[in-house]
């Protein structure tokens, strides 16, 4: 029986777990590179971890500096009479310029999302592995604290726990780890409960292999595709929810340029400068998309029923 | 069947426990309640007056049980900044988010359920992915900024619709769209892996031989049996929009519940805080609750197996 229909139902929507046996470098490679979406979505996360990483060398301007007299300059693509050619994205209501400041953004969201998703993977793992492969009461201890987290509203929790504790990076990347290992659990442990019962777990604990011994060097390895799959999902959820509680205010504090934080600052400015608020939505748009199609690209060629 | 429900039925009332005490606490770490309900200015005796006065002197586990038993019996306390109960307050609200997560969740079935048919009907062609496209493009968009672009399209630019405010059906259309739009991709996905599989089954081939009309064998024989993971996840996607509606309520400014947990959280006013926290959580308890009893009752399968 399975205890949390409703909660597998959620992890069945995303993918289908599986346990896929290691296939050859070679014919790896192939795959990646015969799946275009897998190509241009790793092609563009690349783009902006390298450009998040150099983003003192990239960057034109210094990201806070404030400038009083060219306010609001929309980039020339908006509105050429009016632009600078010095702010190539224009510059925002303190006239920081608009380009530095998605630049310097992007180490914020990919930050939190990668120390979120690390978290959370962490917690999910080690109680999805257990559950999946000891069952019994474990099983329902696991079960009970993934419905448990379920029920708690996870924008609701984090906005209230970050205003108790303040908006810092770390107190945003901890909430968020703490709320989001769930489908991490559901997902791992419906894996490990299909490699349990394989020849070679049977041949390690026949030829008296410890349990942790089983766990790392036999499970974790066999699981390990649909962790990558998860984990990618996960780490586009923490930058979505890092942007939501910072529009809200109850997230990465100002002058920060968080990205969910610059669309807040740039509402009232809609209606005359809508480029204020497109611009930074477009940018968590364009990552999470190339976190999820890399996602969806590396579940398509692990897939075992793919790959004849 | 039995076995299985009162073991959920367990399982439903441990959460539901945790789910108090995490509330509770949640209240009682985010600061000294007798320093605020005495005021900054107030006289160490004073404080410690109101602390004896209020009982909050006595063990934590004591003074949980009372707030679990006056909780139950509906008192939530009172607001810190209202002249209000924080159930009278939950009370008002609560119809405005309730509508809007009724017509959001009606929004995401009229959304998903066709796209996820036509896309399993016509696999692998550009009907599918573009279905597809749509789905993945919603998933990575943040949901406050599809919002503030439908107000700036439909609302500022076009001036169809009102951009703020409680006052009319008008005012739930967009909030509703944005809410609905984000449970879309997800439906859409699980109702096109059930057709797949579905339309896959001897029994279509069967009614389609009989020379039934395709619509009728779509609908009747191949919809119904794929729709009921939906109707499962459907429901959670329901308790899910009321956590989601703080971001749409406040972005609107709709006068639900969420919106007043984000004006509560803003200005530190803990009770209110706690009390939405219970009432969502409990509701998302008995949801998924039912929704699980629903489905083991639908498919045998999933109380055997």
């Amino acid at each position: 029986m399975d205890p949390i229909p409703a909660a597998s139902a959620i992890a069945d929507a995303a993918l289908p777990a599986h346990a896929a046996a290691p296939m050859p470098q070679r014919r790896l490679w192939r795959r990646m590179l015969g799946n275009p979406g897998l190509v241009v979505a790793a092609l563009v996360l690349g783009l902006i971890a390298i450009m998040a990483v150099a983003a003192p060398l990239v960057a034109p301007h210094d990201p806070y500096e404030q400038s009083l007299d060219t306010r609001m300059t929309p980039p020339a693509f908006v509105d050429a009479e009016r632009s600078d050619p010095a702010h190539l994205l224009g510059t925002d209501n303190l006239g920081r310029d608009y380009l530095s400041r998605l630049i310097y953004g992007a180490r914020i969201s990919l930050l939190i999302g990668f120390f979120t998703m690390l978290v959370s993977g962490v917690i999910g793992t080690v109680l999805g592995i257990a559950a999946g492969y000891f069952g019994g009461r474990t099983d329902m201890v696991v079960s009970f604290l993934v419905t448990t987290r379920l029920s708690l509203p996870v924008v609701m929790v984090a906005l209230a726990v970050v205003a108790v504790l303040g908006g810092s990076l770390q107190v945003v990347v901890l909430v968020l780890g703490l709320l989001l290992w769930d489908r991490f659990a559901v997902v791992m442990r419906s894996a490990t409960m299909q490699v349990r019962g394989r020849e070679y777990i049977t041949a390690a604990r026949a030829i008296g292999c410890s349990v942790p011994r089983i766990l790392w060097g036999e499970v974790l390895p066999n699981v390990l595709s649909g962790l990558v799959v998860i984990a990618s999902y996960e780490m586009a959820q923490a930058i979505l929810l890092e942007a939501a509680l910072s529009f809200l205010g109850l997230g990465v504090q100002p002058p920060l340029p968080s990205w969910g934080l610059m669309v807040s600052e740039a509402k009232e400015f809609m209606l005359f400068e809508p480029w204020m608020i497109m611009l930074p939505g477009a940018a968590i748009c364009l990552l999470v998309l190339a976190i999820n199609l890399l996602g969806d690209g590396i579940r398509d060629i692990t897939a075992p029923e793919g790959r004849s | 069947m039995l076995r299985f429900a009162a073991r959920r039925l367990l399982l439903a009332l441990a959460v539901a426990l945790a789910v108090s005490a995490i509330a509770f606490l949640l209240l009682r770490v985010s600061g000294d309640l007798a320093t605020t309900l005495a005021g900054e200015e107030a006289a160490p005796a004073e404080i410690e007056r109101i602390r004896s006065l209020y009982g909050l002197d006595r063990p934590l586990v004591v003074q949980y049980g009372e707030w679990l038993l006056r909780s139950l019996s509906g008192d939530l306390g009172r607001s810190l900044f209202y002249p209000e109960s924080v159930a009278n307050l939950i009370l008002d609200r609560l119809p405005n988010t309730a509508i809007l997560a009724g017509l959001g969740l009606v929004i995401a079935l009229l959304l998903s359920l066709p796209l996820g048919v036509v896309a399993a009907m016509w696999r692998n062609t550009w009907i599918d992915r573009t279905a597809l496209g749509i789905a993945v493009l919603g998933q990575a968009m943040p949901s406050f900024w599809f919002a503030l672009l439908l107000i700036f399209f439909f609302g500022l630019t076009l001036g169809w619709l009102p951009v703020s405010g409680t006052e009319s059906l008008a005012n739930f259309v967009m909030p509703a769209v944005a809410l609905g739009w984000f449970s879309t991709p997800v439906l859409m996905r699980l109702t096109r892996a059930g057709m797949v599989e579905v339309l896959g089954a001897d029994y279509i081939r069967t009614a389609h031989a009989k020379g039934l009309p395709v619509h009728v064998v779509l609908v009747k024989h191949a919809l119904r049996n794929a729709v009921a993971p939906v109707v499962a996840l459907a429901s959670v996607q329901f308790g899910n929009m009321l956590s989601g509606s703080v971001v749409i309520e406040t972005v609107f400014a709709l006068q639900g519940i969420g919106y007043l947990a984000w004006e509560a959280i803003s200005r530190k006013d803990f009770p209110v805080v706690q009390g939405i926290l219970l009432v969502v959580a409990l509701f998302y308890v008995l949801l998924t609750l039912v929704s699980d009893l629903l489905n083991a009752w639908l498919d045998p399968r999933i109380r055997e197996g």
